[in-house]
């Protein structure tokens, strides 16, 4: 075992996996919010709640109906996903040709809404999910132990990721998709139904973050608090990877996460914050963000 | 006849006032942890049990009138010192209660000395508030950091546990607590290996986890509460750190935060607590009422709450053998000479630095297999004496005693 920097390499290689499981969240959400941006220009603040909706969704599956974790990994987003194409219906249409300010002010007063009826009847303590049996228990890696769990987090938040990806840039349904956010009205000509496939984005985002949500649940406080914590953090992840590109978002969620890991070991109090500090400094030097278009 | 109408008026008011001039009025302002990580600890419970506190006195004293009002400051110092400066100069609030967060509770401390308000501190922890950073309008109800380092951190030292590494919240609360229970520690032969800091409201633990587990002591002390312990011991069952031998010690842990982990996952945990809902009749009685107040499903009182209790009806007592409310340093003085009793911690008293006494209990959460039903989660293991439970007058520093 060598010293980097005066820690323990073993120390640090845990650290770094550890990040990238963080990284993970901080993809999908971030996954999530660069969809809706980028192809509806909503900038959409309720996807904190609709993260802790998803977990919620797990959590009140099993109590009630005694669905485990697997099935719920599926019905949980279509749940939310349809509750999110139920508010796009209702509030979002009407905003699309609104300065932006608009929807992240509608959406920010509907997280607020969702957050405290959700204290109101839970509380903050917060609610317990155990970890699927399936999934339980580690392997020893040598520099550090590996919760099976974990690892099932970094892998299906990169094949989530990938996926999404391929499929908005590689597909023609991704290409109807980025056609319509350029061009609406010509889209429309060519026979497709523009409003529908844009509402199916909407909630395809927030599926997006209910699945994160299902996957938060075992490991982290089901509470309603726990999207507002998270939130303002992958926004600024989106930010620096630049407010429309899907690439961008996955990078540099991963790339964060392993940033803030490694700041939890040098200087761990700073952990919070560190990602804001590289926000301020990339805003300045590239203001559209790292893999942003500049429009 | 004019004048003589008027002349029966002016007598009638002034025989109405005569009679109302025996009322006295109150305002108790709960300032607490609404929405965030103390919520379920403090919160809408504290403000529950004073006012069950108010209405259970003027049931007894029908000249009283005691309004209860509340505010939330979100873990900030400065929004907890704003409201208590507009509680004082445009609200006329007379007593501050509860206050979770030692950093609020340290800067409002000397703002309510100054507008000679009391100040019934049963949330925080630090037990600087009784020491160095004492006032005189500052009563210390429920526990402090001493107590807790003394009585959890003592009998897992005996108990073989001699490695210790702190897992730190970073604010006056966690500092306090690390600071007392490495003392205790090192006192009674053990060694403290190494500590990290997190910031307040942590959800993910795992790198702190990780470097807890690569210390190799045999404990990791817990030097934070509500949302960040629970966070911590289910993130640690995750990580296998009790598999692989190391044990948490819970150094702050409220009944709230044990019914939210389960008992699957909390079982085991020793800490002190000054205060259990099902310890005796007349915290079962009181807890039903309380529960009446509180008028949600599924809730569980803390010490924290009967502590808000416990301190308003001490502060109500002593404002009627006062007769006003008016005069905070005269009524902190009056209750510092009255013997404490009441049916959450008993018989107790408060001592000249504002510190109040009564025993502490070690409790031990149950397995799932030794609790008959939801709430049924502590096996008591020792009961320590009021007169141990707290640190010596002597050495707390406080200028009001050394002075």
């Amino acid at each position: 075992m060598f010293t980097i920097f005066g820690v323990p390499s073993g120390a640090l290689f845990g650290q770094l996996l550890i990040g990238l499981i963080n990284g993970s969240f901080y993809a999908l959400l971030s996954l999530g919010l660069a969809v809706i941006f980028g192809m509806l220009n909503i900038i959409n603040f309720t996807h904190g709640a609709q993260y802790m909706l998803g977990a919620l969704a797990a959590y009140l599956l099993l109590q009630f109906a005694g669905i485990g974790y697997w099935p719920s990994l599926v019905i949980a987003p279509l749940v939310v996903g349809a509750l999110g194409i139920v508010i796009e219906r209702c509030f979002l249409q009407w905003l699309y040709k609104l300065d932006h300010l608009y929807g992240l002010l509608l959406t920010f007063g509907i997280a607020l809404i969702i957050e405290g009826v959700g204290r109101h009847y839970l509380g903050t303590a917060g609610l317990p999910y155990t970890l699927p049996d399936s999934l339980q228990g580690g392997h020893n890696l040598g520099f550090m132990y590996l919760p099976n769990y974990r690892a099932w987090v970094i892998a299906a938040s990169l094949t989530i990721c990938l996926g999404t990806w391929l499929l908005i840039e590689r597909t023609r349904i991704g290409a109807y998709l980025r056609a319509a956010t350029e061009n609406p009205t010509l889209v429309r000509a060519f026979g497709i139904n523009v409003p529908r496939l844009i509402t199916l984005t909407y909630g395809f985002g927030v599926a997006l973050a209910a699945f994160a949500g299902v996957m938060a649940a075992p490991i982290y406080n089901v509470s309603p608090n726990m999207g507002s914590e998270l939130i303002i953090v992958v926004f600024a992840v989106v930010v620096i990877g630049g407010m429309g590109s899907i690439l961008g978002a996955i990078v540099t969620g991963f790339a964060l996460g392993v940033i803030e890991g490694l700041t939890k070991v040098f200087f761990p109090e700073a952990s919070n914050t560190v990602i804001f500090v590289i926000m301020a400094i990339v805003l300045l030097v590239r203001p559209a963000g790292l893999f942003g278009r500049r429009t | 006849m004019r004048k003589i109408v008027g002349l029966a008026a002016l007598a009638a008011a002034l025989i109405c006032s005569g009679a109302n001039a025996q009322q006295i009025n109150v305002k108790i302002g709960v300032l607490t942890d609404m929405a965030s990580l103390y919520a379920d600890d403090t919160g809408p419970g504290s403000v529950a049990a004073a006012k069950l506190a108010a209405a259970d006195f003027m049931k007894d004293h029908p000249n009283f009138k005691v309004e209860v009002i509340s505010a939330d400051h979100q873990n900030k110092a400065d929004i907890g010192v704003q409201t208590v400066n507009q509680w004082a100069d445009v609200d006329h609030v007379n007593m501050v209660a509860d206050v979770p967060n030692s950093g609020v509770a340290l800067a409002i401390a000397p703002v309510i000395a100054q507008k000679n308000m009391v100040f019934v501190a049963s949330g925080p922890a630090s037990s600087d508030l009784t020491g160095p950073k004492c006032q005189p309008t500052t009563i210390h109800m429920t526990y402090d950091t001493w107590m807790l380092a003394n009585g959890t951190g003592k009998a897992i030292v005996k108990n073989g546990g001699d490695t210790w590494f702190f897992l730190t919240s970073d604010y006056a609360f966690g500092h306090a607590l690390e600071r007392d229970t490495a003392a205790v520690v090192e006192a009674n032969g053990g060694k403290v290996l190494g500590k990290v800091r997190h910031p307040i409201n942590t959800s993910d633990f795992s790198s702190f986890l990780l470097q807890a587990q690569q210390s190799k002591a045999k404990i990791i002390g817990l030097a934070n509460a509500g949302g960040d312990t629970i966070n911590s011991i289910k993130q640690g069952a995750e990580f296998g750190i009790v598999a692989g031998g190391q044990k948490f010690a819970g150094l702050l842990v409220f009944a709230p935060d044990v019914a939210a982990l389960g008992l699957k996952t909390a079982q085991g945990l020793m800490f002190t607590e000054t205060f259990y809902w099902d310890l005796n009749d007349q915290t079962r009685a009181w807890t039903k009422r309380w529960d009446k107040e509180r008028n949600a499903a599924g809730k569980l009182p803390s010490m924290n709450h009967a502590g808000v209790y416990a301190g308003t009806m001490h502060y109500l007592k002593a404002v009627a053998a006062l007769g006003s409310a008016a005069d905070g340093k005269a009524i902190a003085a009056k209750m510092k000479s009255m013997p404490t009793d009441d049916p959450v911690f008993g018989k107790g008293s408060i001592r000249a630095d504002g510190r109040a006494l009564h025993p502490a209990y070690l409790f031990e959460v149950k397995k799932p297999s030794e609790s008959k039903g939801p709430g049924d989660l502590y096996n008591l293991r020792a009961t320590i004496p009021a007169d141990e439970a707290f640190r010596p007058l002597k050495d707390g520093g406080c200028p009001l005693v050394s002075g």
